[in-house]
């Protein structure tokens, strides 16, 4: 254990640390999102936050800023 | 083509409950804000980048020379211009995605008023002569507190609405804004730690000196250029996209992705300013290495972004808004391909103290900044005052006057900077150097005023979208006038 903290405290190991500990929570989080299909279902879900309004669903025969495709 | 039309007598009532549902009147302030800095602070950059190209321009008045005038553009069009818009655009979209109100009015009127004092003090201080000397972060000391209490209060104002949201996820959008607020409260406050000369005195003396200082500050101006000026824009861009296409984000996976891996690469890529200086050489190492990686989130956000779009490029035909937030999201992918590349040692060494560094900054901010808050302003305001946009025609003709003038402006800037690079390291046959600096300054005429030209053109579209949000606003106030002169006027005749 002792030797352990020593390594820690080293300064030159801090690359090498600050590697282990970055890509492992990158990979970490690429594995929560990727792992479970159920949990994917739901993130994707959040996709929609921005068009779940009043707004959006007003549109398009009140949305005020009318284009070409808007009208078409 | 939908012109002109002000159909906000017969708004409909969704809309006016959303006016109390939600604080639109806060996010109508910092968007008119943003407009008149723009036109402002787009116009002293004309103003000096035709100073370079026409000296005489200086006038001999002190206060708009390029040396004072320089900081009044950069500070008005990134947190005058930029800043407005972000303010306007974080307290639109976390009300609308949290669904709920915006938390404390007062507070909220407090950042408008506390951020434009700020920059205001800013501008003049700059014009007398009043600076930090530091690049992006000029203010002096007693200006830093101002905007020190403005920050938190904003922090405050943004996080106590995302705990009373009434949607259980918090949306991606909010989470670059957050991201944005915390970087830049830290990068404030670690970039101005000072000693006052005196309480009444605007000058300070920098806690540290020498190389450590020169990577603080590059730490700081690189991150704001991370933080503000990017994660922030992309909050604007996950939003303003989705709304304007009607569709959702291409993959709210890949956002997830984009955000975690651009915030943690963003914070080690600053020591790449310094690149052969006194540095050490492993600093500017991993600064480069960082900054290729920052590639992979970069063109992951821009290709998210884009193919929101998948299976409806028609509305590029017919939309001048989204062909504003496409075009932003091509500019970013090019600009964030360029910078990686400046950031290696070799090139940094032909790049670097040339005008190859000016080009590169103008593609991301007038590139990407401004072309995704053009977009996002478009959208906004029309829903904010209920009416029309004014004229689609004219979003066109900015559209175009933007394009041209940003590609003007880089090109121009490809050219002095690369052939300026060439020149000052060229050496002849016995190793003297083969140009003097005279005639290095000489070659840039040309191309300064080209840049001018560019800058110019850019300067017209915003004033053309200052006209036209000024016209659809004036017909936004009538028809609400109107409207509630025939309440009254209903309300009379049942009594």
């Amino acid at each position: 254990m002792m030797s352990f903290w020593e390594w820690i405290q080293d300064m030159g190991n801090s690359k090498t640390l600050a590697l282990i500990l970055f890509m492992s929570t990158f990979i970490g989080v690429v594995i929560y999102l990727f792992a479970s299909p159920r949990r994917s279902r739901k993130f994707e879900s959040y996709r929609y936050i921005p068009l779940d309004d009043e707004d959006s669903r007003r549109e398009p025969t009140s949305r005020r800023d009318k284009t070409e495709s808007d009208e078409q | 083509m939908s012109q002109a039309a002000t159909t906000a007598g017969a708004a409909p009532a969704a809309s006016v409950a959303s006016t109390e549902q939600y604080n639109y009147a806060i996010v109508k302030k910092f968007a008119i804000a943003a407009v008149l800095w723009g036109v402002f602070g787009m116009g002293a950059g004309v103003w000096i980048a035709s100073q370079l190209a026409w000296p005489f321009l200086n006038f001999d008045i002190a206060q708009i020379t390029f040396g004072r005038f320089r900081p009044v553009h950069t500070t008005a069009v990134i947190f005058g211009f930029g800043g407005n818009a972000l303010f306007a655009t974080s307290y639109y979209v976390v009300q609308r995605t949290c669904h709920t109100r915006l938390w404390n009015d007062s507070l909220a009127t407090f950042t408008f008023y506390g951020w434009n004092l700020a920059l205001i003090l800013g501008v003049i201080s700059y014009m007398a002569g009043i600076t930090q000397g530091r690049e992006y972060a000029e203010f002096n000391w007693q200006i830093d507190l101002i905007i020190l209490v403005t920050w938190v209060v904003y922090f405050l104002v943004f996080t106590m609405t995302l705990l009373r949201r009434n949607q259980p996820h918090i949306y991606v959008a909010n989470w670059f804004f957050m991201s944005f607020i915390l970087a830049t409260a830290l990068l404030h406050i670690f970039n101005n730690i000072e000693v006052p000369v005196g309480l009444f005195h605007p000058d300070s003396y920098p806690m540290f000196s020498g190389v450590q200082d020169a990577m603080r500050q590059w730490w700081y101006g690189h991150n704001a250029v991370g933080f503000f000026l990017t994660a922030a824009f992309l909050g604007m861009m996950y939003y303003f996209v989705p709304k304007q296409a009607g569709r959702p984000i291409y993959s709210y996976k890949l956002s997830i992705i984009h955000f975690w891996a651009l915030i943690f690469l963003y914070m080690w890529v600053g020591a790449h300013h310094l690149h052969w200086t006194a540095l050490p050489d492993w600093v500017s190492t991993l600064a480069a290495t960082f900054s290729i990686l920052l590639l992979l989130p970069s063109w992951g956000g821009m290709i998210n972004g884009i193919m929101t779009l998948s299976g409806a490029w028609d509305k590029l035909r017919t939309d001048p808004i989204m062909l504003f937030l496409i075009t932003a999201l091509a500019f970013y992918g090019m600009s964030t391909f360029e910078g990686p590349m400046m950031s290696l040692k070799s090139v940094n060494a032909l790049s670097h103290y040339t005008d190859w560094t000016v080009g590169h900054v103008h593609s991301g901010a007038l590139g990407w900044v401004a072309m995704i808050t053009f977009g996002s302003l478009y959208h906004l305001i029309p829903r904010l005052w209920n009416v029309n946009l004014f004229s689609l025609k004219l979003v066109y003709v900015h559209f175009f006057l933007a394009t041209v003038g940003i590609v003007l402006y880089i090109t121009a800037m490809w050219v002095a900077g690369i052939g300026q690079g060439l020149m000052l390291r060229a050496f002849d046959q016995y190793g003297n150097l083969a140009y003097t600096f005279t005639e290095s300054v000489v070659f840039l005429h040309q191309p300064y005023v080209v840049r001018a030209i560019g800058g110019g053109l850019f300067l017209t579209g915003m004033v053309i979208m200052a006209f036209n949000i000024f016209m659809t606003v004036r017909s936004g106030i009538k028809a609400e006038a109107r409207a509630r002169r025939e309440a009254i006027e209903a309300e009379a005749r049942t009594a």
